[in-house]
């Protein structure tokens, strides 16, 4: 089975927003969550770089391992997913991820902290697919519809990159290859670079 | 009396020794827990692939391939 990634091409996102609004669309947002944000570096200056960043479903998810009710889970297609109904809203998933992924609406008169929300690679959650429960938690089941998700579909110019991990891998060298630059995939090492799970260290062996 | 405060002495510098023997390892292994929530299915399970995993699997492929316009366009 395919592994989902998802790849940011710096040198063609444009800054646009347009895969934070598709997503927000997509599954009805609320106001101050945000599953999916651009984030540009040097701005104003030549030679600034925008990168869209959102939950990268890594390999080795922090998240889940630092999760105090486990309420996190990977699927068979490498999509890291939780459990609304199980999550107390602790906050440790958010301080344990590298990518600032989960978010927590806030409500009420005191700010209180809701449940954690993220990106689900358009996967949905545990609910029935397709059902009211899944898309009030979780937002819209777009891979049971054997679609994408909806950001990278969005995307004008092609920069963000979602799918099976091998299928964006070759479509991205061809670009570097073609363009001759721009071969750096930011997050991509973090979020990829590990192994499934983490070995034990060896007896002996350096830190 | 000397003899016993010499005694002491020694044995405390030779707690005091042997304590640094004693270190652990303090590197952090993560440990995955084991989800606790409800059981989810495979995406290709309900409507409209009805547990046609051929099918879905070339549906994702298309949208895939979709994005490299290199392919789209022929270069």
């Amino acid at each position: 089975m395919a592994r989902m990634k998802f790849l940011c091409d710096a040198e063609r996102c444009i800054e646009c927003n347009g895969c934070v609004t598709a997503c927000k669309q997509e599954h009805e947002i609320p106001w101050g969550v945000n599953r999916r944000r651009v984030v540009t570096l040097n701005d104003g200056l030549p030679g600034e770089k925008s990168v869209s960043v959102a939950c990268m479903h890594c390999s080795d998810a922090p998240c889940m391992a630092v999760c105090p009710v486990d309420c996190f889970y990977k699927t068979s297609e490498g999509v890291v997913l939780h459990d609304k109904d199980l999550c107390i809203g602790c906050g440790y998933c958010f301080y344990a991820c590298p990518f600032g992924a989960p978010q927590f609406p806030q409500d009420g008169a005191f700010g209180l902290r809701g449940k954690m929300d993220k990106c689900t690679f358009c996967a949905g959650g545990p609910e029935a697919d397709h059902s009211a429960a899944e898309f009030k938690k979780y937002g819209r089941n777009r891979l049971a519809e054997g679609k994408l998700p909806a950001c990278a579909e969005m995307c004008s110019t092609k920069a963000l990159l979602g799918g099976d991990g091998d299928v964006v891998a070759d479509i991205f060298r061809t670009r570097v290859l073609t363009r001759g630059r721009g071969s750096e995939v930011w997050g991509w090492g973090t979020a990829y670079g590990k192994p499934e799970t983490q070995r034990p260290p060896q007896p002996g062996a350096k830190s | 009396m000397r003899t016993f405060s010499a005694i002491v002495i020694t044995a405390l510098f030779a707690a005091a020794g042997l304590a640094g023997c004693g270190e652990k390892p303090n590197v952090t292994v993560y440990k995955q827990g084991k989800y606790q929530g409800k059981p989810d299915n495979v995406p290709w399970q309900g409507a409209p692939f009805n547990n046609n995993q051929v099918e879905w699997e070339k549906a994702i492929k298309a949208r895939n391939n979709g994005q490299n316009e290199y392919l789209r366009v022929g270069s």
